[in-house]
């Protein structure tokens, strides 16, 4: 396989971040990758660039750089239509030979998740999935990065020594968001598809937007989260009722979700989404590491157990002992009517 | 149709633990197991075998005892079973495994389809589907829900975060499948038995056609530099206690001096 000389990796530099288009908008996971990108440029004295591909994107290219992007890439084609990832996959691994860029980030999405792997062997370069952290490393300037293994149960850390670029994909919400900075502005490069690109493509046959699939608990400040605890589908209706009183969704362990006494696509963790809320509570749930994966990064974490020594209890900031199925209907009483 | 199906045997928990000495991870005394997304890869390809012909052919990369995963898989009805196995192959990344495998459906020759579960549950990086996909510059479609054979196409139906799509290509293709696309069968004691008799080839680098510098630690761009134990998250927790009445009590006012409600 090709490896790279230090005078051959020398030549790559800049921070790249692939926008996730969906639904004709710039997904919010984008600005997440581009505020982690900002620090990464900064510590490696490099710049910020990001590659958005769709069709009808050249308008919201300039909205990136109040996230931090130096450069935004645009390639605005109809036949990028979200599904043509042997199209996008050749535009990149173009885009790579042509500015040689050092790091490329990418969502790790349904979408993201497909492309980025297809663009990695063909640029001959090396992928990391699901990183939670991402650092430069001051010796040698090589990107460090750290993802969970055997199911959350070990961090490792990862690095590409002698291919350029280094990918890694983040999960939405793993990143925060850096607040927007509308006087900040930069450049925009218009890149066009070849058509050696799209000697293959898809025929779409239907595309569906679901609301029940586009029910995304990351959206959520406030989110009551039920497991094993809360013993039935009973359970999770007081769950909801507590939910609606504050204006929150209802998130759920794999235990219940596996229990069939709510849907999979309210499993919060390893293997269900990953959320950052204002205020996490969580009812019944002991706080294996799969689930606090999913989790731990919410700013306030309460856990209502009868059980005052589990993980979950031990990480909150606010650990009520006691049953849920008594304390959450006090609870109800006591918050005033909104 | 010739469908080859990539199996990979994982282990049955993730219980490992970290040795405070070697720093290595331990897996002693653990059961491994086919990896649970493969079965329903697997049952894809002995369906659509059923309704249009041809033959599943289920390939793996491993250490000899991964054969065990093969056997399985002819027991509910693959047709041939290749087992990839050789030092070479050890310590191989998504790239060098993408590598190998679509040298190995290269080598088979002929092949329509691939099916790959959608991630295997041990790595969890569901890059090895597209990675072969790219090897072999096929189309490819992850997470798919649901497959229909037309004349040298496949349609399919994937899911999304916004929903679904339902999308054609044309074959070979690779496809990664999802768990909701069928319920796999449980094999019969006619097939475990044939299983048992099969003679399974084991190829080696030199049988693919295989690069030795795009094999196992020598084709892997990755290193892995170092493991441990998740940080803990750091909490002064403020525990409270007593009475129902009491606790919400004071879950309501430290939540108000919060401004969360
Ligand atoms: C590869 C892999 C991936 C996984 N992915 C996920 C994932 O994405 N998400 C996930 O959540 N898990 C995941 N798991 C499973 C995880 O390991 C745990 O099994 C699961 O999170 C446990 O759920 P739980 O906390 O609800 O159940 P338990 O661990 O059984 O905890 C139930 C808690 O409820 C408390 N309780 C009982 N009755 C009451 C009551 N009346 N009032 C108050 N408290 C009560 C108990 O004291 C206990 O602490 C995964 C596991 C593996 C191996």
């Amino acid at each position: 396989m090709l490896t790279l000389t230090d005078a051959d990796r020398k030549q790559y530099e800049n921070i790249w971040v692939v926008a996730e288009v969906s639904s004709g908008r710039i997904q919010p996971v984008t600005h997440e990758l581009i505020g982690k990108a900002r620090e990464l440029a900064d510590a490696s004295k490099s710049q910020v660039w990001t590659v958005v591909m769709g069709s009808g994107i050249s308008q919201m290219a300039e909205s990136l750089f109040a996230y931090g992007s130096d450069c935004v890439i645009a390639v605005d084609d109809a036949r990028l239509n979200g599904i043509q990832d042997e199209i996008e996959a050749n535009v990149l691994v173009r885009l790579i030979r042509k500015y040689k860029p050092e790091v490329v980030l990418c969502a790790a999405t349904t979408k993201g998740r497909a492309l980025i792997p297809r663009v990695a062997v063909k640029a001959d370069c090396g992928l990391t999935a699901d990183c939670t952290g991402l650092s430069i490393d001051p010796e040698n300037g090589d990107l460090l990065q750290t993802r969970p293994a055997f199911g959350g149960n070990i961090m490792a850390t990862i690095r590409s020594p002698k291919h350029r670029p280094q990918m890694a994909t983040v999960r939405p919400r793993v990143m925060k968001a850096p607040e927007p900075d509308k006087s900040r502005t930069g450049k925009i490069i218009k890149e066009s598809i070849l058509d050696t690109d799209a000697d293959k493509m898809k025929k779409i046959i239907e595309i569906f937007q679901s609301k029940e699939a586009a029910f995304n608990l990351s959206d959520a400040r406030i989110i009551i989260s039920g497991g094993r605890g809360v013993k039935g589908p009973e359970g999770f209706e007081l769950l909801k009722r507590f939910a609606s009183k504050v204006g929150g969704a209802v998130g759920a362990s794999r235990a219940a979700v596996d229990a069939g006494w709510i849907g999979y696509n309210h499993q919060i963790g390893q293997t269900g989404q990953t959320v950052q809320t204002t205020l996490y509570i969580a009812c019944g749930i002991s706080g294996q590491i799969q689930h606090l994966v999913g989790m731990q990064s919410s700013d306030v974490i309460v856990a209502i157990d009868i059980n005052p020594d589990t993980p979950m209890m031990q990480m909150a900031d606010i650990a009520i002992v006691g049953d849920l199925f008594e304390v959450i209907p006090e609870i109800l009483n006591e918050i005033p009517k909104l | 149709m010739k469908i080859v199906v990539c199996v990979k045997q994982v282990p049955a928990s993730n219980d490992a633990k970290i040795d405070p000495v070697t720093k290595r991870i331990v897996r002693e005394g653990i059961k491994s197991i086919m990896n649970p997304f493969d079965l329903y890869a697997l049952e894809e390809g002995i369906r659509l075998k059923e309704k249009f012909g041809g033959q599943v052919i289920a390939l793996s990369m491993g250490p000899p005892k991964a054969e065990a995963v093969l056997r399985e898989a002819l027991s509910a009805g693959a047709d041939h079973a290749i087992l990839l196995s050789d030092r070479a192959f050890g310590g191989s990344d998504t790239w060098a495994t993408s590598y190998a495998l679509a040298k190995a459906i290269e080598r088979i020759g002929h092949v329509d389809l691939v099916i790959c579960g959608k991630q295997a549950i041990d790595g969890d990086t569901a890059q090895v589907g597209p990675g072969i996909a790219a090897h072999l510059d096929w189309m490819q479609a992850a997470g798919v829900m649901e497959v229909q054979v037309k004349d040298s196409s496949i349609i399919v139906k994937r899911m999304h975060e916004e929903g679904h799509d339902i999308c054609q290509l044309q074959l070979p293709a690779v496809i990664t499948v999802v768990k909701d696309i069928n319920t796999p069968r449980v094999p019969t004691l006619r097939g475990r038995l044939a299983a048992l008799k099969y003679e399974l080839p084991v190829w080696k680098p030199a049988d693919i056609g295989a690069d030795p510098e795009k094999l196992g630690l020598n084709g892997s761009p990755t290193r892995v530099v170092k493991t441990q134990p998740p940080d803990p998250r750091q909490a002064d927790t403020i525990r409270i206690e007593g009475t129902p009445k009491e606790c919400a009590r004071a879950l309501v006012h430290e939540l108000r001096l919060r401004s969360l409600i």
